[in-house]
C-alpha cells in the first residue's frame, strides 16, 4: 500500500543546491517535522534541478506548488509552522516569478517544449510510482502487447528521431541494422560519458529522471532483440549513477526489467558501467572498448557497432537523450513528434546555456529555433549590457559562430554548414572580453590531453596545433603560422581514425574563419585585442581612483604591489604574472588592464 | 601470492591487513562479470585510493589478464592514480565556464598557500590539488570540489578560509 501524504516537500539536490547546505536543509526539516508531529503527512523527497539554483537552496511544495528558494536552516522552523502547521505560504521565501522554472515554460516569449525534460523537478526521480503515475512505462506496455519489432522501427522511422549525442544519424537506421544480424545475443548500451565542458543535460535527465531512459532502453532492446543493457555513465556524475541503480532495482522489482518482462517471453537486463575520467569514452566504440574493460581507444569503422560491436557482437548503441525520447514517441506518436522541428531534423532539443548570458541552464527547444531567439528571447541577453562576440557549439569537437549566424536556425545541417555541429548540446556565450585565439587554444589544450594517442594525426598533430597557438598567445607569433595551422587543421580532420580527431580542429578553424584579425592582431602587432592573453597585457593601478586600501596587495600572489596606506599602489610588471586576482578583489574598479 | 610482497614498500595496500582484504572482496564481488577489469579498478581507487603497482600485479593474477593490459588500463584513465593520494583533495574545474570565469587564478592561489604544484600533494600528506574535467555545475562557475563537496563561485579570498577547514 502506497502511504498517503497531504503535502510532498522537493528538495532539490543538485551539486550547486548541495553547495548551498541542501543537505542541512533536509535533515532540519525531517527534524521539524518530526518535532511538530507531521511526519506522517507531509513527506520530504530529494530531487534535481528544479530551476533556480543560483537562487538555492530551493524546494517545490505541492499539492500548492509553491517554489521555495533561499532559505537557510535557522528559517525552517518558521517555514515548518507557516505553511504545514498553520497552512499559509511563508511569502517571504517565494521566488519571484521572473526568476522560477514557469517563467522559461509560459511566460510569452519562452519558446520551449518540454519532451525530454517534463518530469525534472515535478517527480521524485527515487520513486518509480511518480513515474508511472506520470504515463511512465504505458510505451513499453503498448510495445509488448500490440507492437512487433518492425512495427515499432517502423514508428521510430516515421517519427525522423536522429541521434542525440551529436552525429544526428537516422535512429531508426542503427535499430534496425542491429536487429537485422544474424546473433545470439545483441546489446544496448546507453552512452551517458556527456563530456563536453559546458553541457550538462544528460546529467539532469540521468538525476531528475532516470526511468524515462530506461524505459527508452528497454523498448530499444525489444525492437533490435536485445538481453543484456549496459548504461556508460562517465565517473563525474556520481549523483546520476546512484539514481541509476536505484531506478533499475526498482524497475527489476516491479518486473519491468529482468526475465519476462511483463509477463511476456522478454527478457533483458540492464548494468550500469562506471568511466574513469577519459573524454574519448564518449566516443561509441571506445565506449565499448572501455566497458569491455580495455583501454578507451577508438576501433576502426567499419565494422560499425551495429555488426560488431561489445564483445564483437551486435550492438546499438544512442544517447541518453534519444532514449528518454523513445517513450513519448511511441506514446503519442511519431506524427506529434515529427510535427516538431524542421524538414531533416525532427523533435526538441536541450541545452545547457552557460557562460557570459544573463539566464544560464537548460532548455528544450524544437528544432530550427534560431540562434537569436536562444540568446536574446529565451537566454535573456548577455551579462552586464555587454556586446555578443560569439556562440561556442558542439563543445571542444563544435565551433564558434559569430554575430552574423545569429539568425542560423539551429539544425544537424545548418550548423555543420556554419563550420560548427550540433554536438550533445553545450553552448557557450562569449561576450566582447573573450580572446578568441585563446578559446581556440583552450579547446586545442583539451582535446591533446585528451586524444587518446592511438592514430598519429591526432597525437601529434593536436600537440603541434596547441604548440603554435600557445606561442601566439605567448607574443611570438610568426609569419606564416596562419598557413600552417590551416594546413594542420585541414589534415587532422581529414585523417584521424575517430570523432575527436576529426573534429578536434574545430575550434581552430572556425575562430580562424571567422575573428581571423585578432589572430592577426597577436601575430603582427604583438596585441591581444580582449585583453586575456598574458603575455600581451599589463595591469596597472589608475592613481585616482585607487584608495589606498591595501586589498590588492595583501592578494597579490607574488608580491607585486607595492604602496602605503591610503595612498595610490603601483604594480610592478616585471613581477606580476597577470593573474588577475587583484582585478577581482578591488573594491574600486581602480586596476585597469592594458 | 608471496611473490607480490617482495621489495614492496610498507605503505602498499597489499601489506596491509584490512585494505588487503577490501581489495580480496572487491575481486570476489565482481570476478565473473564480463569486462572485470574496470569495474574491479574502479572499486579498488575509490575504495583504497590508489591502484599501487602491487596491487596491479596482484589484480593481473587474480583476474587472470596479462599485467600489461592493467598497467595499460591504469595509466589510460585519469581517474585510476598509482601514487597515494592526500587525505583530501582540491579538484578545481576546468570546464569553459569555470575556467573563463577564474579558476586558473583560483589555481594561482592555492599553489601559492600550499607550495606545491597541481597534481602534488603536500608533505604531510593532507592536502591533494588537482585539475578535473567539467563537472557539470556550469552556471556557478568558478567550481572547485573539495572532497566530494562542490564549491560554486569560489572567490580567490575565499580559499585560505577553505583550506584551513581541511587543515584542522
Amino acid at each position: 500500500m502506497m502511504k498517503y501524504f497531504r503535502t510532498h516537500i522537493l528538495v532539490c539536490v543538485d551539486p550547486e543546491c548541495l553547495s548551498k547546505g541542501a543537505h542541512d536543509i533536509l535533515d532540519s526539516l525531517n527534524d521539524e517535522l518530526v518535532a511538530t508531529g507531521l511526519i506522517d503527512e507531509v513527506q520530504v523527497l530529494e530531487t534535481s534541478r528544479i530551476g533556480a539554483c543560483s537562487q538555492g537552496p530551493e524546494m517545490m511544495v505541492y499539492p500548492e506548488g509553491v517554489h521555495y528558494a533561499g532559505m537557510s536552516v535557522d528559517d525552517i522552523p518558521y517555514l515548518v509552522e507557516e505553511h504545514f502547521l498553520k497552512g499559509r505560504i511563508a511569502k517571504k521565501f517565494i521566488l519571484p516569478i521572473k526568476s522560477t522554472k514557469d517563467e522559461e515554460l509560459s511566460a510569452p516569449t519562452a519558446k520551449e517544449i518540454r519532451v525530454v525534460l517534463r518530469n525534472c523537478g515535478e517527480i521524485d526521480p527515487e520513486n518509480i510510482e511518480e513515474y508511472i503515475a506520470r504515463d511512465g512505462y504505458m510505451a513499453l506496455a503498448k510495445v509488448i502487447t500490440e507492437m512487433s519489432q518492425d512495427d515499432v522501427i517502423n514508428e521510430i522511422k516515421k517519427s525522423g528521431i536522429r541521434g542525440r549525442g551529436g552525429a544526428g544519424f537516422p535512429t531508426h537506421l542503427k535499430w534496425k541494422f542491429t536487429q537485422r544480424e544474424q546473433s545470439d545475443i545483441r546489446y544496448v548500451i546507453c552512452n551517458a560519458d556527456e563530456g563536453d565542458p559546458g553541457a550538462f543535460m544528460n546529467r539532469r535527465v540521468l538525476e531528475s529522471d532516470p526511468h524515462s531512459v530506461i524505459e527508452g532502453m528497454i523498448i530499444a532492446a525489444y525492437a533490435i532483440g536485445a538481453s543484456q543493457g549496459y548504461v556508460y555513465c562517465r565517473a563525474e556524475y556520481p549523483i546520476a549513477v546512484k539514481t541509476l541503480n536505484i531506478a533499475i532495482q526498482q524497475a527489476k522489482n516491479l518486473g519491468l526489467l529482468g526475465e519476462n518482462i511483463m509477463g511476456s517471453d522478454f527478457s533483458f537486463e540492464l548494468e550500469v558501467r562506471m568511466g574513469a575520467g577519459a573524454f574519448v569514452c564518449g566516443e561509441e566504440t571506445a565506449l565499448m572498448n572501455s566497458i569491455e574493460g580495455k583501454r578507451g581507444e577508438p576501433r576502426p569503422r567499419p565494422p560499425f557497432p551495429a555488426v560488431r560491436g561489445l564483445w564483437k557482437k551486435p550492438t546499438n548503441i544512442n544517447n541518453v537523450e534519444t532514449y528518454a525520447n523513445v517513450p513519448q514517441i511511441i506514446l503519442k506518436g511519431a506524427d506529434w513528434f515529427a510535427s516538431m522541428g524542421t524538414e531533416k531534423s525532427k523533435g526538441t532539443k536541450t541545452f545547457a546555456m552557460a557562460g557570459d548570458i544573463n539566464h544560464t541552464g537548460l532548455i528544450e527547444v524544437p528544432m530550427g529555433i534560431t540562434l537569436r531567439e536562444i540568446i536574446f528571447d529565451i537566454g535573456n541577453g548577455i551579462r552586464d549590457n555587454k556586446e555578443f562576440k560569439a556562440i561556442q557549439t558542439g563543445g571542444p569537437m563544435g565551433g564558434c559562430l559569430p554575430k552574423q549566424y545569429l539568425d542560423l536556425p539551429v539544425d544537424y545541417e545548418s550548423l555543420i554548414q556554419a563550420g560548427s555541429m550540433m554536438g550533445s548540446g553545450g553552448m557557450i556565450v562569449m561576450d566582447e572580453d573573450t580572446c578568441m585565439v585563446d578559446i581556440a587554444r583552450f579547446f586545442m589544450e583539451f582535446t591533446q590531453e585528451e586524444s587518446c594517442g592511438k592514430c598519429t594525426p591526432c597525437r601529434v598533430g593536436t600537440k603541434r596545433i596547441l604548440d603554435i597557438l600557445e606561442r601566439i598567445c605567448a607574443g611570438h607569433g610568426r609569419q606564416g603560422d596562419i598557413e600552417q595551422l590551416e594546413m594542420l587543421c585541414s589534415e587532422i580532420k581529414q585523417d584521424s581514425l575517430c570523432g575527436l580527431g576529426q573534429g578536434a580542429p574545430n575550434p581552430v578553424e572556425s575562430t580562424l574563419k571567422h575573428f581571423r584579425d585578432e589572430y592577426e592582431a597577436h601575430i603582427l602587432e604583438k596585441r591581444c585585442p580582449a585583453k586575456v592573453c598574458k603575455a600581451l597585457i599589463r595591469y596597472q593601478i589608475i592613481e585616482n581612483t585607487c584608495t589606498g586600501c591595501t586589498v590588492c596587495a595583501r592578494n597579490c600572489p607574488v608580491n607585486a604591489i607595492s604602496g602605503e596606506r591610503h595612498q595610490p599602489h603601483f604594480i610592478d610588471p616585471d613581477t606580476c604574472i597577470r593573474c588577475g586576482i587583484c582585478v577581482q578583489v578591488c573594491n574600486f574598479n581602480a586596476i585597469e588592464i592594458v | 601470492m608471496v611473490k607480490y610482497l617482495k621489495n614492496i614498500p610498507a605503505n602498499d595496500p597489499l601489506i596491509i591487513p584490512e585494505q588487503r582484504a577490501i581489495i580480496d572482496q572487491i575481486i570476489e564481488e565482481h570476478r565473473d562479470k564480463p569486462g572485470a577489469a574496470m569495474v574491479v579498478l574502479g572499486e579498488v581507487q575509490s575504495k583504497i585510493g590508489w591502484v599501487s603497482e602491487a596491487t596491479q600485479a596482484y589484480l593481473a593474477d587474480q583476474l587472470e589478464i596479462p599485467v600489461s593490459t592493467i598497467h595499460g588500463v591504469v595509466t589510460f584513465y585519469s581517474f585510476f592514480t598509482t601514487n597515494p593520494k592526500g587525505k583530501h583533495t582540491i579538484k578545481f574545474c576546468m570546464g569553459t565556464a569555470c575556467y573563463v570565469g577564474g579558476v586558473p587564478q583560483l589555481m594561482e592561489k592555492a599553489k601559492q598557500i600550499l607550495g606545491i604544484d597541481i597534481g602534488e600533494t603536500t608533505p604531510d600528506g593532507l592536502i591533494t590539488l588537482e585539475i578535473c574535467r567539467c563537472v557539470g555545475a556550469c552556471s556557478q562557475a568558478p567550481v572547485i570540489v573539495v572532497d566530494e563537496e562542490v564549491l560554486g563561485r569560489v572567490k580567490p579570498n575565499k580559499l585560505p578560509q577553505a583550506i584551513k577547514q581541511l587543515q584542522n
